[in-house]
């Protein structure tokens, strides 16, 4: 079993962020993982990515070209990666900044207003984590409890506050994954 | 060994090479290296090493030469127009006998070129790149655990040879994150150890001293029959290094193979990749992936061609600068090929198997 995913947003949204966290968590759960950024110069308003992938076997190549799941933040991701993704495959999109959309019958695709859920539970910044959680209730690609952990290691002395936010904002995102 | 951690390429690298004994790291930053100048700059002080962000690579590689002579484990990095900078002191480096690890993580080029991966270094590499009658030894690493496990092993190399090293890396690598098992860190013990077998021949400071032995750390010899001796002696050092270090790995090579690719670092694992497929086809091509490309694992092509075999591939991503040397391994039993993509851009999966299919 190997899942390919490109996560893409404006730079500041955190996309490169979605994929490191899942690439951690299903790291520590034993899988294979890979994590490729595109560092090049990217155009103002353009598009920051990342090729993920999780894997049962050793990865080959890390470059994902048709990807399994998408998560776009933002309607220049959907416009560059949406024709890509493959059949029978998975677009997350935030409905907030995705205004067009996908036109495509052969995937399943989640919209999620994710900066309205994010500013509801009290912090712009975790919107792509709204995101990850859609991931993992939808395709339970990791566990919660692994990445609540990794969390909790990483904020719980430098910013509890942020911490329960990051957490809430995931389990907002599974309720969303679970129900689509 | 630890735990696996999640780490970038450039910064395994460093880790790496802080234990396997390295405390003198010079360098200049240039993308898409600077992560392990940054680690470097982090993490050095800690453990009393010496981190200098030199004013320019000519600086670093100089500053590496001398640090090398006094006989401790020394480390630069850069990505390719650095590395060209770098030339005429690794060539002074080579010339002295000296140790030391030189980190590419190649980018686009020629010139400035482009910040994305590339192999197009390999010429510099592998065929000299300063100037007069040297060889480095040359590693090319195509995960982030094997850059990193590099670090050790290029050291020890460097050390049992007193000859530079080369880690042959990508931007792609550099970049990549991907789970990474550190070895064990030098204890005191080892360092002694390490101190004891530089003391032979490095410089030290009690010279004077009525015990004294006469050590000089030099490249120029004015006497031709002297320079002869010296450079002779070189040969016999390049020739025992291809004798005893050839590296390669062996993916999918069996008695079923239609095709025989090479392919090393970042292009390699597209290879894989695409073999992978044609496998699920009922297609069987085998890979041999040089680790040492210089030395260069000759016999390892030469051994993979069996009966069915009709063709070799090779893959990489420049014009083709491997192509020779795969040509001299199959001595013109059979047809070589060639794929590549140049300009930072990197082959896909699909794009190798087509050419694969093609050529079969």
């Amino acid at each position: 079993m190997k899942t390919e995913l490109i996560c893409s947003g404006f730079g500041g949204q955190g996309a490169l962020t979605i994929g490191k966290f899942l690439a951690k968590a299903a790291m520590k759960e034993g899988k294979h993982v890979s994590w490729l950024p595109s560092y090049g110069p990217e155009m103002r308003g353009g598009t920051a990515n990342v090729s993920t992938v999780i894997s049962e076997k050793p990865i080959a190549a890390p470059i994902v070209s048709f990807p399994d799941i998408l998560v776009a933040l933002n309607q220049p991701s959907i416009d560059k990666f949406g024709p890509k993704i493959k059949k029978g495959g998975l677009l997350i999109a935030n409905k907030d900044m995705c205004p067009k959309g996908l036109n495509r019958e052969d995937i399943e695709i989640i919209y999620a207003p994710m900066n309205q859920i994010a500013q509801e539970i009290g912090d712009a910044k975790v919107l792509n984590m709204v995101a990850i959680g859609i991931v993992i209730g939808k395709k339970r690609l990791v566990k919660y409890d692994t990445l609540e952990e990794d969390l909790k290691d990483f904020l719980k002395q430098k910013n509890p506050d942020l911490l329960q936010a990051n957490l809430k904002a995931i389990q907002k995102g599974i309720e969303i994954g679970e129900q689509n | 060994m630890g735990e696996k951690v999640l780490m970038k390429g450039n910064e395994a690298v460093a880790e790496a090479a802080i234990r396997a004994g390295c405390r003198l790291y010079f360098a200049y930053p240039i993308t898409p290296q600077s992560e392990l100048i940054e680690y470097m700059a982090k993490m050095m002080p800690k453990v009393d090493g010496t981190f200098v962000q030199a004013e320019s690579e000519l600086a670093a590689i100089n500053m590496v030469y001398g640090a090398a002579g006094c006989g401790k484990r020394v480390m630069t990095s850069s990505s390719s127009p650095g590395i060209s900078l770098k030339q005429e002191g690794i060539s002074y480096i080579a010339g002295a006998n000296l140790p030391a690890v030189i980190v590419n993580v190649q980018r686009g080029g020629p010139g400035l070129g482009d910040i994305q991966p590339a192999q197009g270094d390999y010429f510099q590499a592998t065929k000299g790149g300063g100037h007069g009658d040297y060889r480095v030894i040359t590693l090319a690493p195509s995960s982030v655990q094997e850059f990193a496990d590099m670090a050790s092993l290029a050291f020890d190399l460097a050390d049992k040879y007193r000859n530079p090293v080369y880690i042959l890396s990508d931007g792609l690598l550099g970049q990549m994150m991907e789970p990474v098992e550190f070895k064990d860190a030098k204890t005191e013990k080892d360092f002694e150890e390490l101190d004891k077998q530089h003391f032979a021949w490095c410089m030290h400071s009690n010279q004077d001293e009525p015990n004294h032995h006469h050590h000089e750390i030099n490249s120029l010899e004015i006497d031709p029959k002297v320079l002869e001796k010296h450079v002779e002696k070189l040969g016999e050092k390049y020739n025992e290094i291809e004798k005893n270090e050839k590296r390669w790995e062996e993916y999918n090579i069996n008695e079923e193979n239609q095709m025989v690719c090479v392919s090393f670092g970042t292009a390699s694992r597209v290879v894989k990749s695409a073999i992978d497929t044609l496998q699920e086809a009922g297609i069987s091509v085998g890979l041999i992936r040089p680790i040492t490309v210089w030395p260069y694992p000759s016999e390892a092509i030469q051994k993979a061609l069996n009966d069915k075999v009709k063709k070799v591939m090779v893959f990489e991503l420049n014009l083709g600068q491997m192509v020779e040397d795969v040509k001299i391994a199959v001595n013109g039993k059979l047809p070589v090929e060639f794929f590549g993509k140049v300009g930072g851009i990197v082959f896909t999966p699909e794009e190798v198997q087509e050419k694969i299919k093609e050529n079969l």
